[in-house]
């Protein structure tokens, strides 16, 4: 086992980004998990974005079937999966044509050789192999054939097929990049021994071809010097890495397990909000009753029955699931239900860029309903923090008695990030308006007070028997009621109850200054990116008033927003849009002179992009 | 469920709502049989759920003095499932119109059915739009004449009974909207049998589409074009009492009872709770004698149970109690 690091002299890095690519078949999903797993253990922040083709089967060697895995590991706080690579593993010349613009010049290639074949050039629109045509000068390429060396490696493993034995190459690259940034392969052996318990032919292939990379990077004098990565100074805790929707998830289960309710998610798959799904059905051990339901309607409508009967109700989708939804939505607003939609958004419109990432849906969320039908729209913003919004949505529905959106998107869903560990008695208290000592002249729209939530009268108790339904309520007895007076009185009353969550919710903050030249707002997944953007400007000569101003909460809005945007001279609203959540700030404060940076490719911001468009702002 | 603690009379059920249906409308009837029933059923008042969709029939659940919701358009199916799912102890109804159930709600319809959730649908027929004032629905006739098929409607209808047992449904009956009595009956069976149990009534729209099936429900006529089943009878009917269902070949043939040599021995005996649907799907076919009563009632698990035994075997196996144990498992690891 090679659990001793080499004598070799490392050269130590702050931070590093590294690219796994492949055909989908080549396992770089997997090579990229372990890399940063191993990373996390080693105390390293980190970041992880995995990127894969919409086609299950592409076909092989071709430009579209690509699949990556991005890594960025820090001694230093890190945000985003980062934009350029520092080393990109290239298993086939289309991940190298595809990816290649994504390396800094003068940084590291990997390549296998042998998949280096006319045919795979041919594939990847090659013209002549780059390999041989000059046309990688500007890189350090590293070549090697790793597939001929898998072979050589397993030639006396029994009990293999040729299709194993070629599938295993991906770890003789991920033995060499852990060789080169001294990580130890054990924890990948650990991994091995666990998840292929019952096929030890399968663990001691991949253990030799894991270790026979790491050795032969060390003996490689093609590889010059290695690198190391210090741990990162993060706050004392438990750990673990935790990928956003998994993390949406787990905040669901805290949140029922806090409020003493049953969780019930009634969903239909659609990318990229599956994984939520996928993982609430693994727990019936928590009492989770999870129906995938025959479509998005009815995904949405068994989550509001399962309300009405006194569960925590949630149904999880992403964009065009949830236009379906819309209607049932206005329902649940409309008696008054709590319900949470998680809304994993992608590119859209109609079906749009399905694996690819955006915050179209913002305008959908908040008005994508017949008639006034305000719903309290929050928004999570990296990978660990979709478990708090998640809780907080629970919460919020809860105690506030409406429906919440909660917006989360493909790159903070897909993404991971290590988490420190929440645990539920730590969490805020959750109430609820359940209802259990009848009292004489109990109305089904009672309200409290102060949050005007109406009160929760399940089926099953006795004397509560009452009526909901999506016509007009009378403002008391919740009869069915025409009356025009009393339309507009619940429609302003239904309004002023989700602007009263501002009293519950909590003051928006700036980063890194509260006042100055410009103020940099956004919100939801595009955090990570704007802070990395920010605190690197904010670092440069001249750039030192710049504050960033990231919001979680949307509907309704923090109530001082106004005043922390009035102490800035310029404020950019940043957006994976065409500026929505710039519309509802116009919509909300008249006197704002608000810039716009849009970007809608599918693709999150890079850091380098933003930095620019910021310094042009503060130069003009 | 446990027994119902006190007696109800069908007052009890009754909410204080005016009821708003057209004069001479079915409807009233269906409810009054409800409330008549709900009292002779071993259940809660709290327990009762009405959930509907909408139409003209989907107002019925204000008009029960139990918990209700008026939903959306052709949702409740999906709606009910999750209160079912939630709280299995509950009698849940789902209250359906034909435009509600076979058109925009297809869908929830047959997926309800196929589950087995243990629900009570109660479907009123009427083959046409009764709230949006009388378009054609998909159970309406070819040639029918409504205010959107002013020459005559061009679609051929669902026969809801061939759809749901093509859907896997395990209980199906059917009853004329004119007998109360049976009607009531037929709630209480409906009640008791565990899965989604499915009752069509043919019910009149006096307004929109009058008359719709007098031919089979007009007292007159009835006894001699209605075959109404009971498990383990003989399928006779007729005011005399003297015409049967005999299988011949692979059709259903109407006999006379002394003619031809035919005796009460040869008429087919009623099976409800046969597995095999094929016999259920002819009755249900059948125009001529019309079969109304319990066609299909097989017993099977349900959706609540399967989940119940499902539940209770991962809690068995699994060595997670509270959310901590998981979220602290696998590859956790400290930053000091
Ligand atoms: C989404 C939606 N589409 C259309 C309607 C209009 N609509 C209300 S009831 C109805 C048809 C009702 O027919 P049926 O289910 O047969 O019930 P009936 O009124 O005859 O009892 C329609 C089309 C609606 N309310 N919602
Ligand atoms: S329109 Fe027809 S179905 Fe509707 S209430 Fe009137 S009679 Fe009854």
């Amino acid at each position: 086992m090679a659990t001793t690091q080499s004598n070799t002299q490392h050269e130590v890095l702050e931070a590093v980004i590294i690219r796994f690519v492949g055909d989908s078949g080549d396992g770089m999903q997997l090579t990229g998990t372990q890399f940063s797993d191993t990373s996390a253990m080693f105390g390293n922040d980190i970041a992880t974005f995995p990127n894969y083709p919409a086609e299950i089967r592409a076909p092989q060697g071709s430009l579209y079937g690509v699949s990556g895995f991005q890594v960025h590991i820090g001694s230093v706080e890190i945000s985003t999966p980062g934009d350029e690579v520092d080393l990109l593993v290239a298993m086939n010349p289309a991940g190298l044509k595809t990816n290649l613009h994504a390396v800094k010049p003068g940084h590291t290639i990997i390549v296998d050789t042998d998949a280096f074949t006319k045919k795979n050039l041919e594939k990847a629109q090659y013209d002549s192999n780059p390999l041989e045509d000059n046309s990688l000068e500007n890189y350090r390429v590293i070549e090697v054939s790793m597939t001929s060396l898998t072979k050589e490696t397993l030639k006396d493993v029994q009990g293999l097929d040729n299709k194993s034995i070629t599938r295993s190459k991906n770890m003789f690259a991920l033995g060499m990049v852990y060789w080169m940034y001294d990580r130890s392969p054990d924890y990948t052996i650990d991994f091995f021994n666990k998840k292929f318990k019952s096929k030890p032919e399968i663990i001691e292939a991949n253990t030799k071809v894991l270790n026979a990379g790491f050795y032969f990077a060390e003996t490689l004098e093609l590889i010059p010097n290695a690198y190391s990565i210090s741990p990162a100074k993060m706050p004392a805790g438990t750990y673990r890495i935790i990928m956003g929707n998994t993390a949406t998830a787990w905040g669901f289960l805290a949140a029922a397990e806090k409020a003493g309710l049953e969780l019930f998610l009634g969903s239909y798959p659609i990318t990229p909000a599956s994984d939520i799904l996928h993982e609430l059905v693994k727990h019936k051990h928590f009492g989770v009753k999870a129906l995938q339901a025959e479509d998005e309607i009815a995904g949405i409508t068994s989550a509001i029955g399962a309300s009405f009967a006194g569960d925590l109700a949630i149904t999880t989708t992403s964009g065009p699931g949830l236009a379906l939804k819309g209607e049932a939505l206005g329902l649940a607003m409309m008696i008054e239900l709590p319900l949470v939609v998680v809304n994993v958004q992608r590119g859209g419109p109609s079906t749009g860029l399905p694996t690819k990432t955006e915050q179209s849906d913002l305008l959908q969320s908040m008005y994508g309903r017949n008639g006034e039908s305000p719903v309290i729209v929050i928004a999570a913003s990296t990978p660990a923090n979709c478990f708090n919004f998640a809780y907080q949505a629970a919460k919020m529905t809860l105690e506030h008695m409406t429906p919440v959106v909660l917006l989360t998107d493909g790159y903070i869903a897909n993404g991971s990030a290590p988490w420190k560990i929440q645990s539920a008695k730590d969490m805020s208290e959750i109430k609820n308006n359940i209802v259990s000592e009848y009292h004489e002249n109990w109305h089904p729209y009672d309200r409290d007070k102060e949050t005007l939530a109406r009160n929760w009268a399940i089926p099953g108790t006795p004397q509560f028997e009452h009526r909901v339904g999506g016509l007009e309520k009378d403002r008391i007895s919740g009869n069915v009621s025409y009356v025009p007076e009393n339309h507009e009185y619940m429609t302003k009353i239904r309004a002023e109850k989700i602007k009263r969550v501002q009293n519950y919710i909590p003051d928006l903050t700036t980063e890194f200054e509260e006042e100055g030249d410009l103020l940099v707002v956004g919100w939801g997944g595009t955090y990570g990116s704007l802070h990395t953007a920010v605190k690197k400007l904010n670092e440069e000569e001249g750039f030192s008033n710049i504050g960033l101003a990231h919001f979680n909460y949307i509907n309704p809005l923090p109530k001082n927003t106004e005043d922390v945007f009035s102490k800035f001279k310029k404020i950019v609203v940043c957006e994976l849009n065409n500026g929505q959540f710039a519309k509802i700030l116009k919509i909300n404060f008249n006197n704002l002179n608000l810039l716009e940076y849009n970007k809608v490719q599918g693709l999150p911001f890079g850091n380098g992009e933003l930095a620019e468009k910021f310094k042009q702002l503060l130069v003009k | 469920m446990e027994t119902a603690a006190k007696k109800y009379t069908f007052k009890d059920f009754a909410s204080d709502q005016e009821v708003r249906w057209c004069p001479g409308c079915d409807d009233y009837v269906i409810l009054r049989a409800m409330q008549k029933a709900l009292p002779d059923m071993d259940v809660k008042k709290e327990d009762v759920v009405f959930i509907s969709g909408i139409g003209c029939s989907s107002r019925f659940p204000y008009y029960m003095d139990s918990y209700g919701m008026h939903s959306i358009h052709g949702r409740a199916p999906a709606i009910a499932t999750g209160v079912k799912i939630a709280n299995p102890d509950l009698s849940v109804w789902v209250i359906t119109g034909d435009g509600d159930s076979m058109a925009i709600g297809g869908n929830h319809f047959i997926h309800v059915l196929r589950r087995n959730v243990d629900l009570n649908i109660i479907l009123f027929n009427n083959e046409i739009y009764g709230l949006t004032k009388g378009q054609f629905s998909p159970t309406s006739l070819v040639g029918q004449k409504t205010k959107s098929s002013p020459y005559g409607n061009t679609q051929p209808p669902f026969s809801p009974g061939e759809l749901a047992i093509g859907a896997q449904a395990r209980f199906f009956a059917r009853i004329g909207g004119n007998t109360p009595k049976e009607m009531t009956d037929l709630f209480i069976e409906a009640e008791k049998f565990k899965g989604t149990s499915l009752i069509e009534v043919l019910q009149n729209c006096p307004i929109f589409n009058d008359g719709c099936f007098t031919e089979y429900t007009d007292k007159k006529v009835r006894e001699d074009k209605q075959l109404y089943v009971r498990h383990g009878e003989p399928m006779i009917f007729g005011k005399e009492k003297n015409k049967g269902l005999v299988l011949n070949g692979l059709k259903l043939e109407v006999v006379t009872i002394g003619e031809n040599g035919i005796t009460e021995k040869d008429i087919l005996i009623h099976n409800a709770k046969e597995q095999d649907p094929t016999l259920h799907q002819m009755l249900v076919r059948l125009r001529y004698p019309l079969v109304t009563g319990i066609i299909r009632s097989y017993e099977d698990v349900t959706l609540e149970e399967r989940i119940d035994v499902l539940t209770a075997e991962v809690k068995s196996k699994s060595k997670f109690n509270k959310t901590d144990d998981l979220f602290f498992s696998g590859d956790i690891y400290q930053v000091f």
